[in-house]
């Protein structure tokens, strides 16, 4: 297929819609939803509430895992044996985001980062946010610590750990 | 294995574009016909259709398959839809071959589209929908803030630098000006491509490929039609296609396992011992610059840590001794998702036919691969066309 050939598919602008020259219909979806957070998750986030981070360990291949699971997805066989893990750790990777979830821009970047807590199996991502910390000094090895909400302010979530920080 | 062989008869596709006028439906009825067209079928002639197609939220139809099927040709004919995100476009082509194959069909029609634009403000802000709800939607991430820690991680493994993988896009970005399809053709500097916006460090704003509105279409045929119907059959030689585990955190955010587990699949089905020697061009999956590189590695084609080197000397050029990218990929072309996986299947489809025009490689190449990455950064898929 020649670049001479002459595709079909119209390019239109925003602008076209704006202006009117090209009709548009819209509509703003209210889906809502309430996830039960399941068996394993639920405990962890129990214990996050309570400050703790827990991870599950698979009897077979050894591996303490977080977020936790109740079945080992490579020996699949269920997981009973709970494991509190370190609140501190290691940046396996991360980048610094000058987007928020809906490409909006932003001028203070976000450090997303994926982190090896201390006492899972190496290899094991905890995925969170890295802050109080210059994006020039950010480096894959970098020892970090949670930073928690109050305890009065947690509600058994994610965000019950506001971010990481430097050691 | 008691399996038919498989042949390409027939491509088409539309121009990919940010935004465009076209309804899914109709971009998938443009890229369909052009496709039938090609190798002269009518829809009569068709036994069953395959629709790919990656996330509904773009297009904002749940159940897109349905919606799509008349555009698609799926009127009162066998029909079936199948996704695994990014990687959809060449599992689409799969998809199809496991029906011809099987003898289950004689005419498979292929039709794979993504219409991204419908999503306001910005099409990235559905995949937040698709991230853990509890662990991950609340800290606000999309795509932007996990494929870049891949991309750190697998440049500092392996000591590239930005102008290193900037490369890619110079080199796709140059190859799209003579795609009919192109969107962001473009010549460029590396030094163009890291002084562009960052967007989410190690990405620039250059290293990342376009939303776009688009579909792609192709006709599988039998042996015995293909023959019938075109002296130039392309026929599937190998298909592969594997998925990691959804918790992306706990896998080598460097190498992806998954891809090379595919192209040993379908290397296996091809009879092929060295990749290297016996894949004349690639179209491996570019959405990010970075990924081009990674994925040849995993798929074989450069040895670890060399792909780099390789792209720097030109060995990639379309001209080189073996082309990447020779449509321009996604960096270039435009990455409407589906359809932009399906459109390098299509690529090689018309470069081993000598059908590409200004695109065309040099050498008459006989074998080809195209390959598409997708889902939760864990699924990989690749399909191998000889002539």
């Amino acid at each position: 297929m020649d670049k001479s050939v002459q595709l079909k598919g119209t390019a239109i602008r925003e602008s076209d819609i704006k202006e009117g020259k090209v009709l548009s219909t819209q509509w703003v979806p209210k889906a809502q939803y309430a996830w039960d957070t399941g068996v394993a998750i639920g405990r962890f986030l129990e214990e996050l509430k309570g400050g703790k981070i827990i991870g599950m360990k698979c009897a077979r291949c050894r591996r303490i895992m977080i977020p936790p699971r109740m079945f080992c997805e490579l020996c699949y066989q269920p997981c009973r044996e709970w494991v509190y893990l370190q609140d501190w750790g290691t940046v396996r990777s991360f980048c610094v985001s000058h987007l928020r979830w809906d490409a909006s821009r932003m001028k203070d970047p976000f450090l997303p980062s994926v982190i090896e807590l201390e006492g899972s199996t190496k290899g094991m991502g905890f995925f969170h946010l890295t802050g109080e910390i210059d994006p020039k000094d950010m480096k894959i090895g970098l020892k970090v610590k949670a930073v928690w909400k109050d305890a009065r302010e947690r509600t058994g979530a994610i965000t019950d750990i506001r971010y990481f920080k430097p050691v | 294995m008691g399996m038919r062989k498989v042949a390409v008869v027939g491509a088409g596709m539309t121009r990919f574009v940010r935004r465009a006028l076209e309804t899914p439906k109709e971009l998938a009825y443009e890229a369909a016909k052009m496709a039938l067209d090609s190798c002269e079928l009518k829809l009569k002639d068709v036994d069953g259709v395959v629709v790919g197609s990656a996330v509904d939220a773009f297009d904002g139809f749940h159940m897109k398959g349905e919606y799509l099927s008349d555009g698609a040709g799926g009127w009162r004919k066998p029909f079936i839809r199948h996704s695994v995100g990014g990687a959809t476009g060449v599992f689409s082509c799969i998809h199809g071959w496991m029906h011809v194959a099987s003898g289950l069909f004689d005419v498979c029609l292929v039709l794979a589209e993504e219409k991204m634009s419908p999503c306001q403000p910005h099409p990235q802000g559905a995949f937040l929908t698709v991230y853990d709800a509890i662990l991950e939607r609340p800290l606000g991430l999309n795509l932007t803030w996990i494929v870049p820690q891949e991309m750190n991680l697998y440049m500092i493994r392996n000591g590239y630098r930005s102008e290193d993988v900037a490369r890619v896009a110079v080199k796709n970005k140059r190859n799209a000006l003579d795609h009919p399809a192109a969107m962001m053709g473009e010549e460029l500097t590396v030094q163009d491509v890291v002084n562009s916006e960052v967007i989410s460090w190690p990405v620039h704003r250059l290293d990342i490929s376009g939303t776009a509105d688009g579909a792609t279409a192709v006709v599988l045929a039998s042996e015995e039609v293909a023959k019938r119907i075109t002296n130039k059959p392309v026929w599937v030689d190998g298909v592969g296609y594997n998925l990691d585990t959804w918790y992306w955190t706990s896998r080598d955010l460097a190498y992806p396992v998954y891809v090379e587990k595919a192209a040993r699949m379908a290397y296996e089905m091809a009879g092929i011992k060295e990749p290297q020697k016996e894949i004349h061009i690639a179209e491996p999956y570019d959405p990010f610059t970075f990924k081009e590189l990674q994925n040849l590695e995993a798929l074989l084609l450069a040895d670890q840590g060399k792909a780099a080197q390789l792209l720097a000397e030109r060995v990639f050029d379309r001209d080189g001794r073996m082309p990447v990218c020779p449509s321009g990929g996604l960096l270039g072309v435009g990455n409407p998702i589906a359809a932009a996986a399906l459109m390098k299947v299509a690529e090689v489809f018309w470069q081993l036919r000598g059908e590409a025009g200004k695109r065309q490689v040099p050498g008459n190449p006989k074998t080809g691969l195209a390959q598409a990455w997708g889902d939760m950064m864990q699924a990989g898929t690749v399909v191998i066309l000889k002539i």
